[in-house]
């Protein structure tokens, strides 16, 4: 019996022995204390708990950098420049720094993790980016598999945006899903509604937030959304305009079409949207009566395989076969670009190849 | 305890009785992270360091703690409790002291707590009747074998990438099939010397 005793004693012993000291090092190894965050040499001090991402701190205090993959150093974009602190540039990090930008010490603020007080300077315009809390007024089934989504905001109640921008859209935990992300989507709403937010998004096979909005999401429902964020927008000038845009990426485009009909604007707007076939085709009515308000506008639909069915009479090939046959009369254009990483890179490569400087070339990636 | 050079049975580890490729133990993260060098490197490093101080921190446990209470036969529930809180602690170490070493190494340290061949060194040197010293270097000699059959098998696996491997053996069943060409390649330096 005592043996009993004896044997519980060492091995509960032991047990007890090394869960004191990996107690102790959470406690007073693994403890950062609060550290101070310093932005923009004064701005604004933040005091947050160390040990976490410098990215989620930021965030969780309402400074909203912008991000699309939601911390897991896939996309590059939650760059900040520390001035003190942070150690050193890590592995994670270098494939997105250039090396000036290494120099200059920017780093990804989601592989950043705070150990010590921090120095760092973001750009002001980041403070006007908010989160705003909304109710979905409105799902239309687009495609087999594009809705758009429209949100009334009510708190704050208004936003100033540009219009072409993107917002993030946060997934609550839903099904298996055990744990809330954000996901980026560009606006398909013009910067005249102040009021609504609207969004179209594509059902990704297996994409957390695509499958939420599709298959979970109902009108009425709340959610949140962050921004606006992004460099996406139409730049003033006089040049001719050539937008191309695959599936969803029609969205900045749907905004900036209307921004110009209000401005009863007579600049040069040819859209070029690729599609599957008739199928993948959507807001045509849409299009067809931008075409009749602005009087320089044309909408280019192209299929790629139209289905039998269809009849199509239109452009056929691959979108960048389509912009490629303009030859090089686009040399004197603006080029705005939305869709797939694949898409814009072969686009960009027929544009410049017919005399489009790299300069006059903006795009939104999906990633 | 027996009477072998702790040299001859550092060498052993590492050639003639391999742990990978003549034990087979550790496989799973054998298998998982053998895509890239450059990841395999990192793993088999934190196995070396991880072996050899756990052979020595369990050798410890087991002679001074386990014999005199007469409990050697709880040795494995003790040895995974030991390598677990050990990996744990070193993690929260590395953590503080070097974000870098963290990158690199920190990440493989959870993929090793339930890693076999580390639990397996442990055993074998007091199956086979090691010293301290003798443990120690058994430890570290295992961790450097296994280092060794991984990297080897890293770079064989980018080689594979980029040639045409029949469409139901891509993946892990060509993987398991090197491993196995490997394992009878390790076994021409067996007749060189034998330790058990």
């Amino acid at each position: 019996m005592i043996e009993v005793f004896i044997s519980m004693g060492v091995i509960g012993g032991i047990g007890a022995i090394l869960a004191v000291v990996l107690e102790l090092a959470d406690r007073y190894i693994a403890n950062y204390g609060e550290c101070a965050v310093d932005i923009n040499d004064g701005t604004r001090t933040l005091t947050v708990e160390g040990g976490g991402s410098l990215l989620g701190s930021l965030v969780a205090e309402g400074i909203f950098i912008p991000s699309a993959c939601g911390g897991r150093g896939s996309c590059g974009y939650c760059k900040v420049k520390i001035a003190e602190g942070g150690g050193p540039v890590l592995p994670t990090e270098t494939s997105w720094l250039t090396p000036q930008e290494q120099k200059n010490n920017m780093r990804l603020s989601c592989q950043v993790k705070i150990r010590e007080d921090l120095k760092i300077h973001i750009p002001p315009e980041l403070f006007l980016i908010k989160e705003y809390r909304g109710r979905v007024t409105r799902i239309t089934t687009l495609t087999h598999d594009i809705k758009e989504v429209r949100i009334k905001l009510l708190e704050p109640e208004a936003i100033e945006f540009q219009t072409g921008q993107y917002m993030q859209l946060t997934v609550p935990e839903y099904g298996d899903v055990e744990e809330s992300v954000y996901r980026a989507y560009s606006l398909s709403s013009p910067s005249f509604e102040k009021d609504e937010v609207e969004f179209i998004i594509r059902l990704v096979p297996e994409g957390i937030c695509t499958t939420w909005v599709h298959q979970f999401l109902k009108e009425s429902d709340e959610v949140t959304v962050n921004g606006p964020h992004g460099e996406f927008f139409l730049r003033d000038s006089d040049k001719p305009v050539i937008m191309i845009a695959g599936g969803s990426g029609l969205a900045p485009f749907k905004g900036m079409l209307r921004d110009l009909a209000r401005q009863h604007s007579t600049r040069k707007v040819t859209f070029f949207f690729g599609a599957v076939s008739q199928r993948d085709l959507y807001h045509r009515e849409l299009m067809a009566e931008l075409e009749k308000e602005l009087p320089n506008f044309k909408f280019v639909p192209a299929l790629s395989k139209p289905a039998e069915e269809d009849r199509w009479q239109g452009e056929t090939g691959l979108i960048t076969d389509v912009v490629g046959r303009l030859g090089e009369d686009i040399a004197g254009s603006q080029a705005y670009l939305c869709g797939s990483p694949g898409m814009i890179d072969a686009c960009i490569a027929v544009l410049t190849k017919n005399g489009m400087p790299q300069a006059e070339i903006f795009y939104d990636k999906f990633s | 305890m027996v009477e072998i050079n702790p040299f001859v049975i550092l060498f052993a580890a590492i050639f003639t009785n391999n742990i990978l490729l003549s034990n087979y133990l550790g496989m799973c993260s054998f298998l998982a992270v053998s895509r890239e060098v450059k990841a395999s490197y990192g793993l088999g490093f934190a196995v070396i360091f991880v072996m050899t101080a756990t052979t020595a921190l369990n050798w410890l446990v087991y002679f001074y703690m386990l014999v005199p209470a007469g409990l050697e036969h709880f040795w494995y529930i003790i040895f995974i409790v030991v390598i677990a809180a050990f990996v744990q602690l070193v993690e929260i170490l590395i953590e503080k002291i070097s974000p870098v070493l963290y990158i690199n190494l920190g990440i493989f340290l959870p993929l090793i707590t339930v890693n076999c061949a580390i639990m397996g060194a442990s055993l074998f040197m007091i199956i086979r009747g090691y010293d301290f010293l003798q443990s120690v270097a058994y430890g570290f000699g295992a961790g450097v074998g296994w280092a060794l059959a991984i990297v080897a098998m890293a770079g064989i696996r980018q080689r594979i990438a980029r040639s045409n491997v029949p469409a139901p053996l891509a993946g892990a069943g060509i993987a398991l099939i090197i491993a196995g060409i490997m394992s009878l390649a390790f076994m021409g330096f067996s007749g060189m010397i034998q330790v058990q």
